[in-house]
């Protein structure tokens, strides 16, 4: 009974017609875009708007000793001034701490700052003015005194006692510590044929979205109500946090998000400014808006990386890895940021450093600790850029000692493709990675073995060329384990609507977001596949509190896995409730209907039986010719919760070739490649895209972008003219092929895809930068890999 | 700061007229005062390209020009571009290889797209590669947008030499 709508998309171990899933369709969304005709929350008009600025502390650490915003309020245009203390009045402090990561501490923070500054940057007070230019006008009178205070930009030496307090009240600027070991190490570590240590450096750098953060808060006294417009990468989240903080009940909060200029986990986090503006809405009854300018988003928007990662491992002489040892220090600022923590990112790392490798013993520190320079948070990769490149590093610094191929050394070591289920040292449990196939493809796509015979001849000519490995692992579809667990309210489940809409088309209403990677476009494949519609009849709509199911957003790889699997489900009910009715009209048996081309037919014959939009006609408007026991629901909704795993792990491996000049010290990319897998692929060219943008943000990081702050905490490049980003000159070409183990915890099989390209492309640089200057007895562990950083390694300046 | 003057722009080929501060950038001017939102400000530094738009014909950046400066001449927008449908195949050929995420730096990219395509009809990946590197995107990783334009400046070039006429004069 029942049964065509029932089965799976793709029955297992057939042939299925798998109708849009696997192929790579533009995605309709984005016609808007290339017409410039988007709708980004700064293209958005309201009436009576108001523009807040914030002026914010030119001192890393100073107390407020007196501020006068009287002036400042003269000036033409403006409507209000208001300190941190007028702020908190109307929206509460938070603590961003997780149950979980037991022992992290952070103190309260406020909207805006009262007695006291903790970055250059943080906001100290609000000038509300007609436009932004009136406002940045009146700025400029604000008058303040200030008491410096001493400052705290050397991560290492958080911890030292002489070294001040930041929050006193904390009793020392240790956020979060995290020790981990199996019982074996240390005579992992006695008994190995080979040790070998190195120390890696990581920059802090930050997503430059070429949106800046914005948000317009638009308060109705009337009833109490607050919609708030904004470029967010998780609308219930905050929804909840509006709600809560500034004391409106969660239904009358609104959020709604319409294009969103670039996220990369930036726009996932609570800003004090944004709370600051909603708040501000409520306290003049009008819409406002904040945008945050360049500098502000170098200033403020959160940071990453900035880490430091002492590490050992230990290996037999036949090349068996026996363990890893790590102690990994990290500088977040002076707060851990709402509500997701400064925590993860270190924690990530202690989790997923050695993830390839099939050694049993693993030992690691953690220390997270307060600076005075901006806040660090989860920015896309969190922990995995680090891990990999820590793990690859010291990995090919080992196969090296040893005298054996890299790629040799990670086949002997690589965890085994039979061995899943597999639980590794650190706890995690792997479902299902095929590390070896991955390694396969890629060394027959690149032609490793020519690849080595070229390098070899061409540095007889004084030609410094080099490859580089870097398998990895990669946290996607987290489930409730990641936040909620922890305490935060953070949806780890996403839900789907569905409706047929009475013409035969239908409507999906996904909690999932949209920033550009093409959810939208893959719920729309999914619905249609489904339903045996044609794309142009689905509508998918996201980025709706009022409107959609209730969930978590698009964050860890998670989009496509958890919100495609809702839709499936969801697609699946409807279309069952579609033969309902079909099977009413034309009473016949359920079971002998199906769907195809938005007609139904019988499967018997093939023969036509009518369109949807009969169906949609007899359902909503001449109910009354169906049998008098029959209701039909021509609208339905699934939700889906990743179980079983705490996340659905995905593999890959990467390769870089590099040439390394050793006279300028420049490194020129001449190739990328990877082998991922993602489990079932719903979209390759989406994947790929996701895979190449990924990339070249990982190698960002890894040549090119770095927060830099002087010894008294000024950052000293807040521009993009200092600020160095990937250019289109820079980049390589990147090759991308795919093996495909569907994870078996959702019908649709689909892992995340969104963050590995951004966790292996530094380690697959900064090997291949080594490689390349092997021969020059040189080493770089130090990212970025800047000329500067590269000379000295080859002792030239 | 005060005393406004009046302009007269033409904009997508209609006359605005508004009075604006002598301090205010086209970019601000497109998207305030015309409400021709398609143009984004990136950086405000004349760096990322975002904001790209052409006045007279030429490509400009559209946080580094003073709207006053441009008075009595002639703006165009990724919006005018799109309804003439002067950018159609590179619009197609944008949509069909994916080149674009967000889509935050696609009106600035096709801006200095089509000006590539009718600078530099020989031109090949690299070259590509070297024009659109004044125009910055966080999402693609650029390959795809690389490979759009490369596949409509082959189109056009089949096209220009079947009927020269086609050719777009400046």
């Amino acid at each position: 009974m029942n049964a065509r709508a029932e089965l799976p998309v793709s029955a297992p171990g057939t042939k299925a017609d798998t109708g849009y899933i696997g192929k790579s369709i533009p995605r309709a969304n984005a016609k808007r875009l290339l017409q410039g005709r988007g709708a980004y929350t700064d293209d958005l008009r309201f009436p009576r708007l108001a523009h807040v600025v914030f002026f914010r502390s030119p001192h890393a650490h100073a107390r407020i000793v007196s501020l006068d915003l009287s002036k400042a309020r003269q000036s033409p245009g403006v409507i209000a001034t208001f300190d941190g203390h007028a702020i908190a009045e109307y929206c509460t402090p938070w603590v961003a701490v997780l149950s979980h990561l037991k022992g992290l501490k952070s103190p309260a923070q406020y909207a805006v700052a009262i007695e006291r500054a903790c970055w250059q940057g943080e906001a100290v007070a609000a000038i509300i003015a007609e436009t932004r230019a009136q406002a940045e006008d009146a700025l400029q009178l604000i008058e303040v005194e200030w008491e410096e205070l001493p400052v705290l930009t050397d991560m290492e030496l958080a911890l030292d006692p002489a070294t001040p307090v930041i929050h006193p009240d904390l009793g020392d600027n240790l956020c979060f510590h995290r020790d981990f070991t199996t019982e074996g190490v240390d005579d992992a570590f006695a008994r190995a044929d080979l040790v070998v240590e190195d120390t890696f450096h990581f920059g802090r750098h930050t997503g430059v979205t070429l949106e800046g953060r914005t948000i317009v808060a638009d308060y109705n006294p009337a009833q109490h109500s607050l919609t708030v417009y904004q470029g967010t990468q998780a609308p219930h989240m905050m929804q909840d946090i509006m709600s809560r903080h500034l004391n409106i009940p969660e239904a009358n909060v609104r959020v709604v998000t319409k294009d969103v200029g670039g996220s990369f986990g930036i726009k996932v986090h609570v800003y004090p400014d944004e709370m600051a503006t909603a708040a501000i809405s409520v306290m003049l009854r009008r819409p406002v808006k904040f945008i945050a300018d360049r500098l502000e988003s170098f200033l403020t928007d959160i940071h990453a990386r900035e880490h430091r990662v002492r590490t050992r491992l230990a290996a037999t002489k036949e090349g068996k890895i026996l363990a890893f040892e790590i102690d990994d220090l990290t500088g977040i600022g002076p707060y851990s940021v709402y509500p997701r923590t400064s925590g993860i990112e270190g924690n990530q790392v202690v989790n997923l450093t050695g993830g390839p490798y099939a050694h049993k013993e693993y030992r690691a520190r953690l220390d997270v600790v307060f600076t005075n320079k901006n806040v660090t948070c989860q920015y896309r990769g969190v922990g995995h850029p680090i891990a990999v490149a820590v793990t690859e590093g010291i990995v090919d610094l080992a196969a090296q000692k040893l005298g054996m191929d890299p790629a040799e050394f990670r086949r002997i070591n690589l965890i085994p493709d039979d061995a899943y289920p597999y639980t590794f040292p650190s706890g995690l449990k792997f479902e299902l990675l095929s590390h070896h196939q991955c390694l396969d493809k890629l060394l027959a796509l690149m032609d490793y073995t020519a690849l080595r015979a070229e390098q070899t001849r061409l540095r007889g000519k004084g030609i410094y060329r080099g490859i580089g490995l870097a398998a990895m692992i990669e946290v996607t579809n987290p489930s409730p384990a990641f936040y909620g667990v922890g305490g935060a309210r953070i949806s780890a489940q996403d839900g789907a609507t569905i409706r047929l809409e009475p013409s035969g088309m239908v409507t999906v209403l996904v909690s999932v977001t949209e920033q550009g990677q093409g959810n939208d476009a893959v719920f729309a494949q999914i619905a249609a596949t489904v339903l045996g519609i044609t794309m142009e009849k689905v509508k998918v709509v996201t980025g709706d509190t009022e409107v959609t199911p209730y969930g978590g957003g698009t964050w860890a790889s998670r989009g496509a896995g958890i919100g495609g699997e809702a839709v499936l489900q969801s697609a699946k009910a409807l279309k069952s409730n579609i033969l309902d009715i079909a099977a009413a009209i034309l009473n016949v048996d359920k079971g002998t209907l199906d769907i195809t081309g938005n007609e139904v037919y019988d499967k018997l014959t093939g023969a036509t039986k009518m369109p949807l939009s009969e169906v949609g006609r007899v359902g909503y408007f001449r109910p009354d010719t169906l049998p008098m026991d029959f209701q039909s629901e021509l609208t339905v909704t699934r939700h889906y919760t990743p179980r079983g795993y705490g996340f659905t792990f995905t593999n890959g491996i990467q390769a870089s070739l590099v040439e390394v000049d050793p006279d300028t010290g420049f490194v020129k990319l001449l190739k990328h490649w990877v082998v991922e897998d993602c489990g079932t692929i719903l979209n390759p060219m989406l994947v790929d895209e996701q895979m190449r943008g990924g990339i070249v943000q990982g190698i960002g990081g890894a040549l090119f972008e770095e927060c830099l702050y002087s010894a008294d905490g000024q950052m000293l490049n807040g521009s993009m003219a200092d600020y160095l980003v990937p250019m289109a000159g820079e980049m390589p070409d990147m090759v991308i092929a795919h093996v495909e183990s569907p994870t078996k915890t959702s019908e649709l099989g689909a892992k995340g895809a969104g963050e590995a390209g951004t966790a292996g492309a530094p380690a697959a640089v900064m090997n291949a930068i080594n490689d390349a200057l092997l021969p020059l007895n040189a080493r770089v562990s130090s990212q970025p890999f800047t000329p500067e950083k590269i000379l000295r390694a080859l002792g030239k300046v | 700061m005060s005393g406004k003057r009046q302009t007269a722009i033409t904009v997508n080929g209609v006359t605005e007229n508004h009075a604006v501060e002598p301090r205010m950038h086209l970019i601000d001017y497109l998207r305030e005062e015309c409400g021709l939102t398609g143009a984004h400000a990136g950086c405000e530094h004349g760096v990322c390209g975002a904001c790209t738009v052409r006045v007279d014909g030429e490509i400009v950046r559209g946080c580094l020009t003073l709207a006053v400066a441009t008075d009595g001449r002639r703006v165009d927008t990724i919006e005018g571009l799109s309804d003439t449908g002067e950018i159609a195949d590179l619009q197609k050929a944008f949509h069909e290889h994916n080149a674009l995420q967000c889509g935050f730096c696609t009106p600035g990219m096709l801006m200095a797209a089509q000006d590539l395509v009718r600078e530099m009809p020989n031109a090949g990946r690299d070259e590509i590669r070297e024009y659109i590197s004044g125009n910055y995107c966080r999402c693609t990783g650029y390959q795809a947008i690389v490979d759009a334009i490369e596949t409509v400046l082959k189109a056009r070039k089949e096209k220009s030499g079947a009927s020269p006429a086609l050719k777009v004069v400046k």
